[in-house]
């Protein structure tokens, strides 16, 4: 069982107490009505699948109850980090994965 | 009988006798024997059968990697284990055992016959055999094989056991409780690290307990291991666990052990568990497991009485047993020589020493002259005699490759010694690379991925005094690790027994080696010459060759065939062994009950059940339940004589007729507030909310981005900045989590708050012409006459006195209130609408009729009449979108080619051409009965009910192009075989103009 370390309450807590949410960075467009077809398709369905580290969102569902973003490698399923709902990607390259 | 246990030798208790059964038989071993030790003291070998050709098997180990020695074991009613390891299961009085996979006897046994059929069970059998024709599957193939499939019978009682479980937190967390494991945890512990020392067995020294002759800092090997254990238990931050088995090694250092507590005893205590599910988190582990022996492979290999020499060693040292009085040692590696040495000490007269190598150490061979035991340098074993027990080893020298004139060894234990593999299960399980050491000729553990530490014989290293020096050493720097300092200890060791040798395929032979039953998963049966055989069918990567024969799929997950198998792939396929690679290991590391698994999850534990204030009354009035979501809710009431069918009858006729009662508690309710909840609504629900005056309420409708239908209920405007949202009794905390996504992360910048209120409120819903007639004198400060308070309306009142939050709803079609009180007045209020309701012949109804009464309203269920891919469009409830809005969740997506598209499903009514004939909800529904199979599927029957009312069935249905087919005529073929047909109508079977809803 993986630990998590929720931004909001500042602890490493077990992955019982979060849900995954989906990938991060894809914002909800301003004004959905102004995108074609094949842009809201993308938006709604494409995502990167990345193998490597990856920017999700999880929730802290049973505890805080906040949603926040974190990045983990897929392949390891370690977590490098986790930051708030909001704040950009950080920049974490040839940075080790977190144990 | 005779008695091989040994005077003066091993640590079973002496004094305490222990007498148990196996196959019927009583026998008599000592307190600390195993089934197998004491089977062995009594001169038993022959344990088991094998699993696919019913060979007679006997003991091979002394652990817990035993393939063989599987036994059903019975500990009192309802306690039946099958596939006990009998060199694991304690002895008590009273236990009783029996072997397995043999009928009628263990001796004699017909399903031995597939042994005689050798030749047809061959590698890939089952994908060969069982492929055609096709009607062979239910009729011969299955049967066949679930007769024959599975080792040991399953129980067929509810386990009476109950089981623990733990979460523990430890700095060092030491598995395996050998010489490096025992240096590793004294080192740890000395620092002040918080250690855990866990050890499979009951009693801890692994390897010590086997070589009592070697000395540890001038102490004899027992008196030091006492003075560890001493130590260790002196100190309050070490742990000691024994019968503990680290099953899995999971992320971050977390690590599932089950402990048995009470399987090794005759009298358990009263409500004590049977075994304790341990989920550790430690900062640092030690992996001190050691290293497996491998057997030697060659003709008759499994024959009983032929077993691993270092097994021959433990059970003589640690429980006082000679595994055999002739005994012939067959090896390739020092190590079994000194099994030799100590057996012939012991008083066995041992045949002969034969060794595949051409040379051995001079050492070892003058100790074997000086105790008489003659030397074959350079030897293969090609045969054994004997069936139920070993009685001779044919061998033959090998020069230059050529095998040479055989002779015969007449003896009642081969006691064979195949090279050792380092036991990496665990290590494997965290993806940790294993690298193959040509020179060891082993994979040893390479790149880690947690903050882990191998230590001694896992890591390859060879004697007492390497693996407590390597302990320590992991103990030193597990604490280093930590931040602590930690130096490592130094240990004086004499007579340690240091020795090395070499791996390989199966022996060469003399004879055909297609004939050759030369075992190398004992469990599975799999041979060489099936591995062989896998190779030359195309198989070039381990994983094909591990299942087209299934080596290294039994339960013991090949602990004594993997490395065997695949030197015999590597050689078939002309390559070395790290070309071919390595399956990989998984948890458990060895067989783990469910019950472990589940723990306190079982019975009323397994889920919670929720239930209403209202709950106990409809127990109390016979209610009939059923699960929704996590919910029981009242299902129907039946009264004497009535079945459901009954029952749901007279509840909707009394509804329709009068007033019906319906515990609505489980609606999921969330409550939106603050300044911009109108804004929220707006964006959330297809709905528009702006012009929802206070007081009123809307029937919403929830999408998702994708433009599907997610959930729907009633929502009441308390307040400019307050609304009262109702969803599904399941899809509550779904849509409470969906409304925190968009307003935490795409809306952050909106005020607004949301709580769930589900459980704060009981919700009872009167439905009936007599409705209002009933509610009205108990409601003060307000107004519910048909003209101060219409349809889709709320305010808020008390009724009986109590603080309410008052809907004017209907989801039967008839006048209908929902009253909402706090949720610890529900019952009170219920009983005073009930008493108060029998002058109008009041009716409690359960879900199904609910069911019912929206149906011939034509009111979707979400999640039964949509699944998912439903729109608002399809369902027939396009009139729910605010057109005029910009934007909501999903409606961009409402304009996409293929939600526009022509053919969709929609929703229709079905009208069945027999009125009595009631569908079948999930039916699938096809245009034309007669077109050939497979037919092409146009829907399905989504809800179907008797309609009391009508006097006939009706029935939903999600239809391609269903609109378009209004009186058309539908087919839905039946389970029977029999078609059914029906008209496609409208979904508002009954009072479509809502006359039923204007009562004053
Ligand atoms: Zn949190």
């Amino acid at each position: 069982m993986l630990l998590i370390q929720c931004p909001y309450c500042d602890d490493a807590l077990p992955e019982l107490e979060f849900a995954y949410a989906g990938e991060a960075h894809i914002d909800r467009p301003q004004d959905p009505s102004a995108l074609s077809d094949e842009e809201w398709r993308d938006f709604l369905f494409i995502r990167s699948n990345v193998k490597g580290v990856h920017a999700e969102r999880w929730r802290h569902i049973n505890g805080c109850g906040r949603f926040f973003n974190a990045l983990r490698d897929t392949v390891s399923d370690r977590f490098v980090t986790s930051y708030k709902a909001g704040e950009p990607r950080p920049d974490t390259s040839g940075k080790e994965p977190a144990q | 009988m005779t008695d091989f246990r040994v005077e003066g030798r091993g640590r079973v208790n002496r004094a305490k006798p222990v007498s148990f059964t196996f196959d019927g038989e009583t026998y008599r071993g000592f307190e600390g024997d195993t089934v197998a030790s004491a089977l062995l003291a009594n001169g038993v070998h022959l344990m088991g059968r094998s699993f696919k050709y019913h060979r007679p098997r006997g003991v091979v180990t002394a652990g817990s990697d035993e393939p063989n020695a599987l036994v059903g074991t019975t500990r009192g009613k309802g306690r039946f284990e099958p596939n006990t390891r009998a060199t694991i299961q304690e002895i008590y009085p009273g236990l009783t055992t029996e072997s397995q996979n043999k009928w009628p006897s263990l001796k004699f046994d017909l399903g031995a016959i597939n042994d005689r059929l050798y030749m047809l069970f061959s590698a890939g059998f089952y994908y060969k055999t069982f492929m055609w024709p096709r009607s062979f599957w239910d009729s011969v193939y299955e049967p066949l094989i679930r007769k024959a499939a599975g080792l040991g019978k399953a129980p067929t009682e509810v386990d009476p056991d109950h089981y623990a479980s733990r979460y523990l937190h430890c700095d060092v967390l030491v598995i395996g409780s050998g010489p490096s494991g025992i240096a590793a945890a004294l080192t740890a512990g000395r620092a002040g690290s918080k250690v855990v020392l866990v050890d499979e067995t009951a009693e801890m020294g692994g390897t010590l307990l086997s070589e009592p002759s070697v000395s540890i800092d001038g102490r004899p090997a027992w008196d030091w291991l006492a003075g560890a254990m001493a130590e260790l238990d002196a100190m309050p931050n070490v742990r000691r666990m024994t019968r503990t088995t680290a099953t899995g090694y999971y992320h971050q250092n977390m690590i599932g052990m089950v402990q048995k507590l009470t399987d090794h005893m005759g009298d358990v205590p009263e409500g004590a568990p049977r075994e304790r599910m341990w989920r550790v988190r430690a900062k640092e582990v030690v992996l001190a497991q050691g290293a497996i022996e491998r057997p030697m492979v060659f003709d008759g290999n499994d024959c009983p009485g032929v077993m691993l020499a270092g097994a021959a060693q433990t059970f003589l040292n640690r429980f006082g047993v000679l595994v055999g009085k002739q005994p012939v040692v067959l090896t390739s590696h020092d190590s079994a020589w000194y099994s030799a040495f100590d057996m012939a000490d012991a008083g066995a007269k041992v045949v002969a020493i034969v060794d595949t190598r051409e040379s051995v150490p001079q050492a070892l061979q003058n100790d074997a002259r000086a105790r008489g035991i003659p030397i074959h340098l350079g030897h293969t074993a090609t045969a054994t005699k004997g069936r139920l027990r070993v009685a001779a080893l044919r061998i033959n020298p090998v020069h230059n490759g050529k095998v040479g004139a055989e002779k015969m060894l007449s003896c009642d234990a081969v006691l064979v010694c195949g090279g050792w593999t380092p036991s990496l299960h665990l290590f494997s399980h965290t993806k940790g690379s294993l690298d193959w050491d040509a020179e060891a000729k082993a994979y040893l553990p390479g790149h880690k991925t947690e903050d882990v530490h191998i230590a001694g014989a896992g890591r390859g290293l060879w004697g007492i005094a390497a693996a407590l020096e390597d302990g320590t050493k992991a103990g030193a720097d597990a604490v280093r690790s930590l931040g602590g300092s930690a130096g490592a200890a130094t240990f004086e060791v004499a007579d340690d027994r240091t020795g090395s040798g070499i791996t390989q395929k199966e022996l060469p032979t003399d004879r055909s080696p297609g004939k050759a039953k030369a075992f190398v998963d004992f469990q599975n049966d799999v041979t060489a010459k099936d591995i062989r055989l896998a190779v030359r069918e195309g198989m070039k990567s381990i994983e094909h060759v591990k299942r087209y024969t299934t080596n290294g799929m039994a339960t013991d997950q090949g602990k004594l065939s993997n490395m065997n198998g695949l030197t015999i792939a590597a050689d078939a396929l002309g390559k070395e062994a790290p070309q071919v690679g390595l399956t990989t290991f998984r948890p458990p590391y060895t067989p783990t009950t469910f019950g472990a698994f589940a723990g306190y999850h079982k019975g009323a534990h397994f889920e919670v059940t929720r239930k209403t204030p209202i709950d106990d009354w409809a127990e109390e009035n016979g209610a009939e339940y059923e699960p929704v979501a996590l919910w029981r809710r009242a299902w129907y009431f039946p009264q004497a004589g009535e079945d459901m069918h009954k029952a749901v009858a007279r509840e909707c006729k009394a509804t329709r007729e009068s007033v019906g009662i319906f515990d609505a508690s489980t609606l999921g309710k969330i409550e939106v507030s603050g300044p911009d909840a109108t804004e929220f609504m707006n964006r959330m629900y297809t709905n528009p909310w702006t012009k929802l005056g206070v007081g009123r309420a809307r029937y919403g409708l929830l999408l998702g981005e994708d433009g599907f239908i997610r959930d729907d209920g009633v929502i009441g405007r308390m307040r400019d900045d307050l609304f009262h949202v109702t969803t599904t009794t399941g899809g509550a905390a779904r849509v409470l989590n969906m409304m925190e996504d968009y307003l935490q992360t795409e809306w952050p910048d909106l005020r607004v708050w949301l709580t769930s209120t589900t459980e704060e409120w009981a919700t009872i819903a009167l439905n009936g012409p007599n409705a209002r007639k009933l509610l009205q004198p108990f409601v003060e400060g307000a107004d519910i006459s048909a003209d101060a308070m219409p349809h889709m309306s709320v305010v808020e009142c008390t009724v009986a006195g109590f603080p309410s939050r008052l809907f004017r709803i209907s989801f039967t079609g008839e006048l209908g209130f929902e009253i909402n009180v706090p949720a610890r007045h529900g019952r009170v209020l219920w009983e005073k609408l009930w008493d108060a309701g029998q002058q109008y012949d009041i009716c409690p109804y359960g879900t199904e009729t609910m069911h019912v009464l929206r149906a011939e309203k034509g009111f979707i269920i979400v999640g039964q009449d949509t699944d998912g891919t439903v729109t608002p469009e399809d369902a027939g409830i396009g009139w729910a979108i605010g057109k005029k809005k910009i934007d909501f969740v999903g409606k961009r997506s409402l304009d996409r080619p293929d939600i526009v598209a022509k053919g969709r499903k929609q929703l229709v009514g079905l009208l069945t051409d027999d009125p009595k004939t009631v569908l079948t909800e999930g039916a699938q529904i096809v245009a034309d009965p007669n077109q050939p199979k497979p037919m092409k599927m146009i829907g399905h029957v989504t809800s179907s009910y008797w309609s009391e009312v009508l006097g006939r069935s009706i029935a939903m249905a999600l239809v391609e192009g269903g609109f378009d087919r209004m009186d058309d005529r539908l087919h839905i073929p039946t389970e029977t075989g029999g078609t059914v047909t029906a008209k496609v109508t409208g979904t508002q079977f009954y009072d479509p103009a809502g006359e039923r809803l204007k009562v004053e």
